[in-house]
């Protein structure tokens, strides 16, 4: 029975943490005003499932807290209990918190015992709260009643082998206790024998049974009177309210016993059972530290409840303390979920694949001229093949970006409450899809901006009203295809970025010079200059040193960019245009001396033969295009990568108008190679990074060739351009 | 605490394996030079490599070994040696690094590998002081084998400043 179920445990956690999400979308939703009990079905399914999972696992800790919020669900579902603001908001942190204790078994990492325990006490007396006042202000402050609320008994049971020879079964045992209360069942493996040893007669399971009822002792020996002589059985009353916690010491993070009591009187009142947990292995700290522990954490929960306020603020934190750990744990492997039909599609591929490829290969044999024919037809056919291969596979890497969407609904309710504005969040395009790398990547950049826009993009109600605008700002986030790739939006209808506030700023910093004649589009894009942040106030929610110009190298290094197009008054679009692959890319070979390089044809927009006449130069150093009505830089590539060529009049090469974050420039090549998907290698694996490439790739000779990072050129061009204007500034 | 152990743990295997190791030698400007044999990938003729624009003169370029994006750089220009013609016995060391979490393939090239030797521990001799004329960061140490010098290359470390490091992009 030694099971490998560390692979279930995969499978499980990544259960548990859609439950979690299905649970938080459908409280989100649930309106208190008209209760759809469908949706409180769908939440307490989601719990349901996770208690049973976690049951499964032997995470007792995870279960016996998921058990009261089930209960707190059932009691809604019922129609005992009318949903109140408070208990969705204690529902909401609950979810938070089963998070946080999933990730830390996840990790196994130890979890906040005191913060569970203090939560679940909360849940339990809203419990029994049933009228629906707003119960979870005032508990904190009187915990001291919670401790005799849930009475019960803890029973150790272990059968001897041959009980089931005497005609006893377990089963029954367990259904005359359920009689008697709500019975938990966790069960003891360590008897267990190896397959070999197994007898099928006998029966070596133990049983931990937590009974959750005031019965007393003589109704429970009456119940174990009929097995007296077949088992081992141990009766102990509990205060199960923590005694699920305290009894957890198979699950590899459990939550240690001393962590578990709220304040120094629950403590005290505890003793007892601490003491008693004491016995169990493992747990083995002396008590006198464990009250000193106790003592320090509930000092930290009273300060905790002193400072709260409105319950967001207390939220958001935790949730922030909490995010490194968040981000450690997706980093690692993790798997993906593929429908069905995407898995049949590349199996039929790779079927017609095999077919060309025993085509081809009977040319092997013998071949002559007279197939060249054929030949060529099942080349293209293989050609085709490939193509479709690639572009089904990478689709079983697409994931809709509703998944990073969906943590937004809760985001923007807790930021709002917190900053005090109202805000409607409008969402649209979640089912686009984009790579799952790229997906992972985005969603931080993406809070950032939606925290930015919230804070200081949105106003305060009065102002709002004042300005002429409805109360309640909007934010809309948007995601849509365009070209070969994705385009998220996130807008807001708030005040728009402070044109003349940004170019003191800048001036000041020196990121541009007082006398540059700066287009508009051009000063908002300077919020993302490093070194920017116009930020008066450094609030809690945006302004934490994170600025915006890490959220622009974020992406960058993602291949995409984000620029900012904003209305004074009228409100601020972040756009953000991202590849949606980062593997492969379609690319324009060009020829500079005898090397080939890559230009990612997304940053093309076209290339042309140059016309001497069209040239002119600015101050002896710096060539201008006059493409149209528009003068655009002249970049010579040999000289920017110092390469040797003989084409360096400008009649005999070609210019490449390429753009990257709004700006254009003319990239002046040797002539153009030809275009064709490449797959991007990276260069930092053995190497490390070069400016101005994004990575290198093997061309069909099986030579390496190197993929141009065309944002990254523009920007070191134009910046030392930008040094050159501005001597007082510093080298350096 | 638990982590310390296990480090040390390591660390003592490391000693223990430690006493013989094979290393493989090659000539570079008449001198010869060892590295531990585990380094080695393998040894591949010079094919040329696509030359990166903005990096030291000691990185030749890339090449594609099976698949994979590999720096090349030349031993010679990397120790401040005299420029040589690349000729019939030059060859490729790949070498396969690990330092500071990082590993890193990495090919060099060299005038001509020698011959392989087993060395004890206690044949390696610590490098002498050269003054603050030549930098010994690269040295671990020296060995006598039939009354020839071997250079002892830390090629991790080696690798590591030479390739890895930022700091040797030009300006």
């Amino acid at each position: 029975m030694s099971m490998d179920m560390s692979e279930f445990l995969e499978v499980f956690f990544e259960e548990c943490s859609e439950g979690l999400d299905v649970m938080e979308t459908g409280l989100l939703n649930l309106n208190i005003d008209a209760v759809d009990v469908e949706e409180i079905n769908t939440i307490f399914r989601a719990a349901h499932s996770i208690k049973g999972g976690s049951a499964t696992f032997d995470l007792n800790e995870i279960a016996g807290f998921t058990h009261v919020m089930e209960t707190l669900l059932d009691q809604m579902r019922s129609g005992e209990r009318t949903p109140v603001t408070a208990d969705i908001d204690l529902l909401l942190e609950s979810v938070d918190c089963l998070r946080e204790m999933i990730d830390a078994t996840k990790a196994e990492d130890d979890l906040d015992g005191a913060r569970v325990a203090a939560l679940k006490q909360r849940l339990e007396k809203a419990l029994k709260n049933k009228g629906g006042e707003d119960s979870s202000l005032s508990e904190t402050e009187e915990p001291e009643i919670i401790p005799d609320t849930v009475k019960g008994w803890e029973i150790e049971f272990y059968p001897k082998p041959e009980m089931l020879k005497n005609g006893q079964e377990p089963y029954r045992l367990f259904e005359a206790l359920r009689k008697l209360g709500s019975l938990d069942v966790v069960s003891q493996m360590d008897r267990v024998p190896s397959l070999q040893d197994l007898d099928p007669t006998q029966i070596y399971i133990g049983w931990r049974l937590f009974l959750h009822s005031d019965a007393t002792e003589a109704q429970l020996r009456d119940v174990f009177a009929w097995v007296e002589d077949s088992c081992d059985y141990q009766l102990q009353s509990k205060n199960l309210g923590n005694s699920v916690t305290t009894t957890a010491e198979q699950s590899k993070s459990s939550v240690t016993p001393e962590k578990a009591p709220v304040t120094e009187k629950a403590s005290a009142k505890n003793a007892g059972d601490q003491q008693k947990a004491e016995v169990v292995p493992e747990s083995g700290k002396k008590p006198e530290k464990d009250s000193e522990q106790a003592q320090k954490k509930s000092a930290q929960i009273a300060d905790r409840a002193e400072q709260k306020g409105p319950a967001e603020v207390k939220k958001s934190t935790v949730a922030e303390n909490k995010k490194p750990s968040k981000a450690k744990a997706s980093g690692e492997g993790g798997s993906i979920r593929v429908s069905i039909e995407k898995i049949d599609s590349l199996i039929n591929l790779v079927g017609e694949l095999i077919i060309t490829q025993s085509m081809l290969s009977q040319f092997t044999d013998e071949f002559d001229m007279s197939q060249i024919e054929s030949l060529r037809d099942g080349l293209g056919q293989l050609t085709r093949n490939s193509r479709e291969l690639q572009e089904t596979a990478m689709q079983i890497r697409m994931l809709p970006i509703s998944s990073s969407f969906n943590r937004f609904p809760r985001l923007v309710r807790d930021l709002s409450a917190k900053l005090g504005k109202k805000v409607e969040l409008k969402i649209s395009g979640e089912g686009t899809e984009l790579d799952k790398t790229v997906l992972e990547k985005i969603a931080d950049p993406l809070v950032h901006l939606v925290r930015n826009s919230m804070d200081h993009g949105l106003e305060t109600p009065d102002i709002r009203k004042a300005s002429g605008k409805s109360e309640t700002g909007t934010v809309h986030l948007n995601a849509f295809h365009e070209g070969g790739n994705i385009v998220i939006e996130v807008s807001d209808d708030g005040a728009g970025l402070n044109k003349k506030k940004i170019l003191e700023k800048a001036v000041e910093r020196g990121v541009v010079s007082a006398d540059e004649n700066l287009a508009d589009d051009e000063i908002n894009n300077l919020i993302f200059e490093p070194g920017f942040s116009t930020a008066e106030i450094v609030s809690d929610v945006s302004g934490r040193g994170v600025g915006m110009d890490v959220v622009r190298r974020n992406i960058n290094e993602l291949g995409g960019q984000i620029y900012i197009i904003s209305e004074e008054g009228k409100g601020s679009t972040l756009s953000i245009r991202l590849p949606l692959t980062l593997a492969i890319i379609d690319g324009q070979l060009v020829k500079v001396g005898k090397e080939a390089y890559v230009i990612p044809m997304l940053s093309i927009d076209e290339s042309l033969q140059i016309n001497p006449k069209l040239i002119n130069r600015y101050k002896g150093r710096v060539d201008l295009y006059k493409l149209r009505e528009e003068y655009i830089p002249v970049l010579r590539l040999h000289e920017i990568f110092g390469l040797d060529t003989d084409i360096t009049n400008f009649e005999e090469g070609l210019l490449v108008v390429v753009e990257a974050e709004r700006k254009r420039v003319g990239l002046f090549v040797d002539e153009l190679l030809g275009q064709q998907q490449v797959v991007i290698k990276s260069l930092e694996k053995n190497y490390r990074k070069v400016d101005c490439l994004s990575g290198a790739t093997i061309l069909g000779n099986g030579t390496v060739a190197l993929i141009m990072d065309v944002a990254s050129l523009i920007r070191k061009h134009l910046l030392s351009q930008g040094k050159q204007n501005l001597p007082t500034r510093d080298a350096a | 605490m638990h982590n310390s152990a296990q480090v040390k743990e390591q660390d003592d295997s490391i000693q223990l394996s430690a006493g013989t190791d094979q290393y493989l030698t090659f000539m570079l400007a008449g001198e010869e030079y060892g590295l531990n044999i585990l380094n080695v990938q393998e040894i591949k003729g010079w094919e040329g490599a696509t030359p990166i624009p903005n990096t030291p003169d000691h990185i030749l370029g890339v090449i594609n070994l099976r698949g994979t994006v590999v720096p090349i750089i030349d031993l010679r220009k990397c120790f401040g040696l005299e420029e040589n013609e690349f000729g019939q016995t030059t060859v490729v060391i790949m070498v396969k690094t690990y330092c500071e979490g990082n590993e890193r393939v990495v090919g060099m090239v060299v005038d001509a590998v020698s011959e392989v030797y087993n060395l004890n521990a206690n044949e390696i001799e610590s490098t002498p002081s050269m003054g603050t004329v030549v930098s010994t960061e690269y040295i671990k140490g020296l060995a006598t084998v039939e009354e020839k010098m071997v250079i002892l290359l830390n090629i991790n470390h080696m690798i590591e400043v030479e390739v890895g490091k930022e700091a040797y992009i030009l300006p």
